[in-house]
């Protein structure tokens, strides 16, 4: 055979190498994206399970805080039972407002707020907001890896003819842009400041 | 910032492969002093390699029996584990087990070979001294040490330093000795080599574990800076380890259960600190030969480095909010 032909299929080879490569990295991107979002779910659960028993808890010392309760657990029920991403971001948001009102009202509450169950549920609760958070910015690392890969050469090239199409970030409501800060006097917060832009 | 996080990276293999370069030169002048020739290469590079694979796998272990390290219970220390558990998740790596260590000192270190089989110690002082968001800062350094693998990289570091000092130890003996009774045979003890070669040959031998040293010093610092900066991009929040930073300036108390040995561990040297009093009085010139000693730069500079940080605002950018 002559050079040529062995040149044409050392490039094919090497074409087809890279390609396998370039299909598998965005193969793996894509999953870790899922991966990082099921996690964000994860944490989401969490804080759904921690509500009915912070409700009890400041019910025992505050029972005529009615209405607050009421906001709680309705909003919860709302973020559970929410059709798609839209409305579950704007439930989430509706919880974490009436979760601080219920705090607020803890204030209130000397004997509450001495509570060794009250105090407990506190941390678990500042602790699953700022995972939240960082499962939420992890997400977006993972996304912004993906995107990049899919707009670079060569790897645009396998995105475009394999169908990958590129992943939304997570953006919250303005709303929600401000930090979720649990901080009742020890200071601190869940070290999420906004944006120094 | 994610430049300067590149630069940083590059500069770590430069000194990583300088090192090398030393343990190949130091193996090649024992083959060619000793007249093994190639053989020395051979010697220096499989001694490397199985000194450093068994620190490798014993280095958590025998770091945290060191420093008297217990498991922290989850019951007891919540807040810790929250944390821990929160910044994992920021970093895509798994939680690492947590320890604490029994100390009024504030100080932290991470350890294990790999994010797999990590583990991070604070002590008992930082807990009580810092408030959340700073104890996070703390926290977010010592995870960028375990996702940048720092923990392989100064193994691989303070291994080498011993191999180099103990060759460079075994050849100066074993011509001071063959000085000593042989010295009927004039080129025997130079190999094949030239007599003013083999000066030099003596003179790096003697030099040797200095250099080697001072290499794994600026390697630590390097890693140092790195895990300040990548702990930032975790938190999104300088002012938290910049205030923890601050904290660990003014405080005086010292780890009672570090030591030379695993000084490099630490989020601030315990071993400079002790340094610092001592040398208060001393003169400036000092200074700058005390630095090239030093595991950790000195906390002022970290600081400036992460306020530039948080005044270019970069580190905010693909936040997700909360």
């Amino acid at each position: 055979m002559s050079v040529i032909v062995w040149i044409v299929i050392a490039i094919i080879a090497v074409v087809v190498i890279l390609t396998i490569f370039a299909y598998n990295r965005l193969v793996r991107d894509r999953n870790r994206i899922d991966a990082a979002w099921s996690q964000i779910d994860v944490q989401l659960k969490r804080r759904y399970d921690l509500i009915p028993n912070l409700v009890e808890t400041v019910k025992g010392y505050a029972s005529h805080e009615r209405q607050t309760f009421e906001a709680v657990t309705q909003a919860r029920q709302q973020a559970i039972s929410a059709g798609n991403i839209e409305d579950q971001a704007k439930a989430e948001n509706m919880l974490t407002q009436t979760l601080r009102q219920l705090f607020a009202v803890a204030e209130a509450y000397p004997n509450l707020k001495a509570n060794q169950s009250f105090l407990s549920l506190q941390e678990e609760l500042t602790g699953t907001e700022s995972r939240i958070a960082f499962a939420r910015q992890f997400y977006n690392e993972q996304v912004l890896t993906y995107d990049n890969a899919l707009e670079t050469f060569p790897s645009n090239l396998i995105g475009n003819s394999f169908n990958f199409p590129p992943k939304p970030y997570f953006e919250a409501e303005t709303a929600s842009r401000e930090p979720v800060r649990v901080d009742f006097g020890q200071g601190g917060g869940t070290g999420a400041p906004p944006p120094a832009s | 910032m994610y430049e300067r996080i590149a630069s940083n990276e590059r500069k770590t293999w430069l000194l990583i492969a300088v090192f090398i370069v030393l343990v190949a030169l130091i193996g090649w002048l024992v083959g060619e002093l000793t007249g093994f020739g190639l053989w020395g290469l051979g010697i220096a590079f499989g001694l490397s390699i199985a000194m450093t694979s068994g620190s490798y796998f014993a280095s958590d272990k025998v770091a945290l029996s060191m420093s008297r390290a217990a498991p922290a219970n989850e019951n007891d220390y919540p807040q810790l584990h929250n944390v821990v558990e929160g910044l994992s998740i920021a970093a895509g790596i798994p939680k690492p087990r947590v320890y604490v260590v029994k100390d009024e000192a504030p100080n932290a270190f991470a350890t294990g070979r790999n994010p797999e089989h990590a583990a991070v110690a604070v002590t008992t002082g930082l807990l009580d001294k810092m408030r959340r968001d700073e104890l996070e800062g703390v926290l977010a350094h010592e995870l960028s040490h375990v996702k940048n693998r720092d923990t392989l990289v100064m193994t691989i570091a303070v291994t080498l330093v011993g191999v180099i000092v103990l060759l460079a130890d075994f050849m100066l003996r074993a011509m001071w000795w063959g000085a000593m009774t042989g010295g009927d045979d004039d080129d025997s003890g130079g190999g094949g080599l030239g007599a003013p070669i083999a000066i030099l040959g003596i003179v790096l031998l003697i030099f040797a574990p200095l250099i080697a040293q001072l290499l794994q010093f600026a390697i630590s610092r390097r890693r140092e800076f790195l895990a300040d900066a990548d702990g930032v991009f975790l938190t999104r929040y300088p002012d938290g380890l910049i205030s923890a930073l601050e904290k660990l300036k003014s405080d005086r108390t010292v780890v009672r259960s570090a030591s030379r040995a695993t000084a490099h561990l630490w989020i601030e040297s315990p071993i400079q600190l002790e340094a610092r009093r001592g040398r208060k009085g001393a003169s400036k010139q000092g200074a700058w030969l005390n630095r090239l000693f030093d595991t950790h730069p000195p906390l002022d500079e970290r600081i400036a480095a992460l306020r530039s940080l948080a005044l270019g605002g970069q580190v905010a950018t693909p936040r997700a909010s909360t």
